[in-house]
């Protein structure tokens, strides 16, 4: 943390603008900040949990302009213009997004702490709409780890939105 | 992490010249592996220049009939492309068994060809490494190594690189398009990355302030006879312990002409053309893929963790040759080995 701080001792901020949760934020922000401390720190959404933070875990998911990303893996500058979505601005009007309902329906979780990550991951994966089979959603979610193995009831959950998106034809 | 200055390139020609001017500034693209490394500070980037902004994101056709790979498209644009399923399925397939989805989303071309070792003591400033501090010595070679290299190692260096991507360009024979201050230059995959030798600080023959615009693919892209064949410790969202990428072009049950590359074994994406010229003319047989294996493999070395990595390869290229001459490439998806 000490380092190469000669030259001007003045840390110089950078400006930009990110729409978290569909709210536009100017701000001023050090080179160096990470977009998942950004989050936590500055903008208080401690939803999004950092867990290893070093892209090895998938805790920290959130979605960047409609894809999953590691937000402990980008510095918050390089996302000027960004639409964020953390966990927090998945629910509609007071009422969850299906998955988090699916998550509580199956039972997908025990300590919780990955859970915000799992739930943006299949969010986005949702979305990718490559995954048919039980293979595959297992394998599109191998970005998120949970260390209570609550994978089976995670597989289930998000089998129940995408076969219910598949029958209403979306 | 260190403090560092941050630039958004807005043109190719910036970048270069504000990387020229400054011999610690890096790029920086989907920076997963950059970041990571400066939060452990092995990497201290004095200044960072954004390169995402560039106009390196597409993907087109080339007048030879191939395609042309923008350094900034991400791994998962690229193993996704209609194009590159249909024509470079290998590619796709190499590039989805690595990393995760999330990462994939993040990860690009460049950087994917740039990125380092995953050796445990280049990763930990506090142990001597002589890549990352030229001249220390190699604790690797003595103490855990599990995950490095069998083939081409030095005295100096046992180091492995990481790269599924690199693996099956290396079989496609791709060639990197990079330019810098001394103008543009056609790298061939085979001379992009080096072996360690005496400067296993030097991953690669890029020079500084150089910037990787695009990957050619050649026309063929041996799309009926291919395999990706990665074997490691868990199923997913783990690098390679060996990898094979094999593309085979047949002929009434001969084989026309072979490629085989490897991961997870040296320091580049190991390819030997003497082992690909024993296929060529050939009936696919066990037999045969056996010999070539071991052709391959004469010179192996292991070290104390990783000797089974020998076997392991011997038997992942016999596979692979299988897998690639009866037209059933393995699944990354139903990890199942046929
Ligand atoms: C937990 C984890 C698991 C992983 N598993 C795998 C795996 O199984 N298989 C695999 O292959 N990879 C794996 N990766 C590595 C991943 O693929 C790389 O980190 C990624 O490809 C790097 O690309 P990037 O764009 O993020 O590079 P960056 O981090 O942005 O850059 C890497 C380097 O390339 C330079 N650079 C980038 N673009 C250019 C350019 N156009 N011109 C010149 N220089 C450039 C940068 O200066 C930097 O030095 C894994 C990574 C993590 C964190
Ligand atoms: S193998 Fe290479 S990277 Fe690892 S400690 Fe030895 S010199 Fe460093
Ligand atoms: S906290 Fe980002 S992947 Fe673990
Ligand atoms: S619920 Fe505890 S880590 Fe997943």
């Amino acid at each position: 943390m000490n380092a190469s701080r000669k030259g001007s001792s003045k840390l110089e901020t950078v400006p930009v603008t990110l729409t978290v949760n569909g709210e536009t934020k100017r701000l001023e922000v050090l080179p160096w900040t990470i977009l998942l401390d950004l989050l936590r720190d500055h903008l208080k959404l401690s939803g999004t949990k950092k867990g290893c933070d070093h892209g090895q875990c998938g805790a920290c998911t959130v979605l960047v302009d409609g894809r999953r990303l590691n937000s402990c893996m980008a510095f918050a500058v390089m996302k000027d213009g960004a639409q964020i979505t953390t966990v927090e601005g998945l629910a509609r009007n007071g009422d969850l997004h299906p998955l988090q309902q699916a998550f509580i329906d199956h039972d997908a979780f025990q300590c919780g702490y990955c859970t915000p990550g799992q739930i943006c991951s299949g969010v986005g994966l949702i979305e990718e709409g490559r995954a048919h089979t039980r293979d595959e959603i297992r394998e599109y979610m191998s970005g998120n780890i949970c260390r209570c193995g609550a994978y089976t009831n995670i597989v289930d959950a998000i089998e129940q939105v995408i076969g219910a998106d598949a029958e209403a034809g979306r | 992490m260190n403090r560092f200055s941050y630039l958004r390139a807005t043109s190719i020609d910036e970048a270069m010249r504000e990387a020229a001017a400054d011999p610690t500034a890096r790029f920086i693209a989907g920076g997963t592996n950059l970041i990571d490394l400066m939060k452990y500070n092995v990497e201290r980037p004095t200044r960072l220049i954004d390169i995402t902004r560039l106009p390196l994101n597409g993907i087109e056709e080339t007048e030879s009939g191939g395609l042309r790979l923008g350094a900034l498209v991400t791994n998962d644009e690229t193993a996704f492309d209609s194009r590159i399923q249909d024509r470079y399925p290998l590619l796709a397939s190499a590039i989805q068994a690595g990393a995760s989805p999330q990462l994939r989303n993040a990860a690009t071309t460049g950087g994917n060809l740039l990125q380092r070792t995953r050796c445990y003591y280049f990763y930990d400033p506090e142990t001597p490494c002589n890549k990352r501090e030229p001249g220390t010595g190699c604790p690797a070679a003595f103490g855990r190594n599990r995950i490095h290299a069998i083939l081409g190692t030095s005295d100096h260096c046992i180091a492995t690189h990481p790269s599924d991507m690199a693996v099956a360009m290396a079989a496609l024979q791709a060639i990197v398009h990079v330019r810098g201050p001394g103008g543009e230059r056609a790298i061939p995959i085979a001379d992009f990355h080096r072996l360690p030798g005496e400067h296993p600080e030097i991953d690669n023959t890029m020079l500084h302030g150089e910037i990787i615009t695009s990957v050619e693919l050649p026309p063929d892209g041996f799309s009926r006879n291919y395999t990706y064949l990665k074997l490691r410790d868990r199923l997913s969202y783990a690098f390679a312990l060996v990898s094979v990428a094999a593309a085979l072009r047949m002929e009434n049950g001969t084989i026309a002409q072979a490629r085989l590359a490897l991961g997870g074994v040296a320091h580049k994406p190991w390819r030997d053309p003497a082992a690909e010229a024993m296929l060529q003319g050939q009936p696919a047989t066990e037999d045969r893929f056996r010999a070539v294996a071991d052709h391959i493999l004469k010179d192996a070395r292991g070290y104390q963790d990783n000797a089974f990595k020998i076997d392991l390869a011997r038997r992942a290229i016999v596979t692979a040759l299988s897998q690639a001459a009866s037209g059933t490439p393995q699944s990354q998806i139903d990890k199942r080995i046929q």
